[in-house]
């Protein structure tokens, strides 16, 4: 068995005195993980460090064998990571959540977007509203996606402003008001503005808590885990009001 | 399956010396065989500094170090100086900046860093020590010198931000080009933190 792919690196492990085991997400492959030996090398450990973009060859025996990896660097972004605390935290965060993926089952346009958030990472700026994106693209890539689209009481398209923490689907403010105590809080960029314009820090920690609230429920509760710490810390880096003085 | 050449007792020695870093079961039995031919001069003594080590070997209970008294050797050097702590991720990390013997400084080891895909989370590391030692008072700087890797640079992060709250300097490791290092050899993103943190000469 062999193919070649591309791939994000998500995680490193220590196997053996030399070596490393990779974890990856791949384009066509899913997520994946291989023996690199010689990982601990000198030479290679930078190479590898989880954010990297990499092109891999898996070899096997057998397909359900670990398989063993060789590696060449494309795009090194680990270090634009590390004097950025919020994005090793998104990071950290981001793979976290990945790690909920099946092994070995491909998903493209998430592999995409999880290398478009990557490059946009460093910059706290911009990062907000793709990572509330990925989020999106994630629970629905897992079968959980949110509708966001009408409201689920009415079928209106307007005035969307919340979302039945129960059914993930948008509520008109009409057709919550009664229950808006139990109801989140939809920000508007996510239905109306686009996700290219620039967001105020309240409505990014809102959408930020929305899709906190369905990952910890559909995600993370069946499998009784806690969401990473860095999230949250991720969050408050980057949703922090801009101190006036 | 092949027989045994030696006695148990030499098997179960080689089994065990094979299980050490940098020793295969070949060069395992070559050990081994070292051992028993210098018995007088060489496995006696090991033996009795392997026992020894083994019933007196603790954890510092200040800093997380091993060595045979608790403090350890180094938190109980009066001659080192208490304002200031380097944070390292392992006992080896210790080891390797005393070998280099620029700082009269003490420890603290964390034993590991943040790493999702091995499970190890802030609960898991030695880090309320720190934040104890550093709270007592008297510390003025803590170094941490932690790996420049993802999970290394992660950990250093959430130690600031654990001890932000504190009036301690916190500085870190310097990244760039090492000691020998030439540059057509250096990965892109080495050069590029050699860059940033460059300084007047």
């Amino acid at each position: 068995m062999e193919w070649s792919d591309e791939a994000i690196v998500l995680g490193v492990r220590r196997h053996g005195e030399t070596g490393v085991l990779l974890e990856l997400l791949t384009r066509d492959h899913g997520r994946h993980f291989g023996f690199l030996p010689g990982g601990r090398s000198r030479k290679t450990m930078p190479l590898i460090q989880p954010g990297n973009s990499l092109v891999v060859t898996w070899r096997a025996r057998l397909d359900q064998h670990l398989g063993t990896l060789s590696v060449e660097a494309t795009r090194l972004r680990s270090p634009g990571f590390i004097n950025a605390p919020h994005a090793l935290y998104g990071f950290a965060a981001l793979a976290a959540s990945l790690r909920f993926l099946p092994e070995r089952d491909p998903h493209p346009a998430l592999y995409d977007a999880v290398i478009h958030l990557c490059e946009a990472l460093p910059d706290a700026e911009s990062v907000g509203p793709l990572f509330v994106e990925f989020e999106l693209r994630l629970l629905a890539e897992l079968g959980f996606g949110l509708d966001l689209d009408s409201c689920a009481a009415t079928g209106s398209r307007e005035g969307l402003v919340y979302v039945s923490p129960r059914t993930g689907r948008a509520v008109s403010a009409q057709a919550g008001a009664p229950y808006r105590e139990k109801l989140l809080t939809l920000p508007g960029f996510l239905v109306y503005d686009g996700l290219a314009n620039r967001v105020a820090p309240q409505a990014l920690a809102e959408a930020f808590a929305l899709t906190g609230y369905f990952l910890w429920r559909w995600i993370y509760e069946p499998h009784d885990r806690e969401p990473p710490p860095e999230r949250a810390r991720f969050v408050a880096s980057i949703t922090r009001e801009d101190d006036p003085a | 399956m092949p027989k045994a050449s030696a006695g148990p007792e030499i098997e179960r020695l080689i089994q065990l010396l094979a299980r050490l870093p940098g020793l295969g079961p070949r060069s395992a039995r070559r050990a081994a065989l070292h051992l028993v031919k210098k018995r007088e001069q060489l496995l006696g003594p090991l033996a009795d500094a392997t026992r020894a080590a083994a019933e007196r070997i603790v954890t510092c209970s200040v800093c997380g170090n091993i060595d045979t008294s608790d403090p350890c050797a180094i938190c109980s050097d009066q001659e080192r100086d208490p304002r200031i702590i380097v944070v390292v991720e392992d006992v080896a990390d210790l080891w390797a900046l005393e070998r280099a013997g620029v700082l009269n400084a003490r420890y603290h080891v964390l034993g590991g860093v943040l790493s999702p895909l091995d499970g190890i989370g802030p609960d898991d590391l030695n880090i309320t020590g720190l934040v104890g030692r550093a709270a007592e008072g008297g510390v003025e700087e803590i170094i941490i010198a932690l790996n420049a890797t993802v999970d290394g640079q992660t950990t250093a992060h959430y130690l600031t931000d654990s001890l932000r709250h504190l009036p301690v300097k916190i500085t870190r490791l310097a990244h760039g080009v090492p000691v020998g290092g030439e540059l057509d050899y250096l990965d892109e993103g080495t050069l590029g933190a050699a860059l940033r943190s460059r300084t007047a000469f």
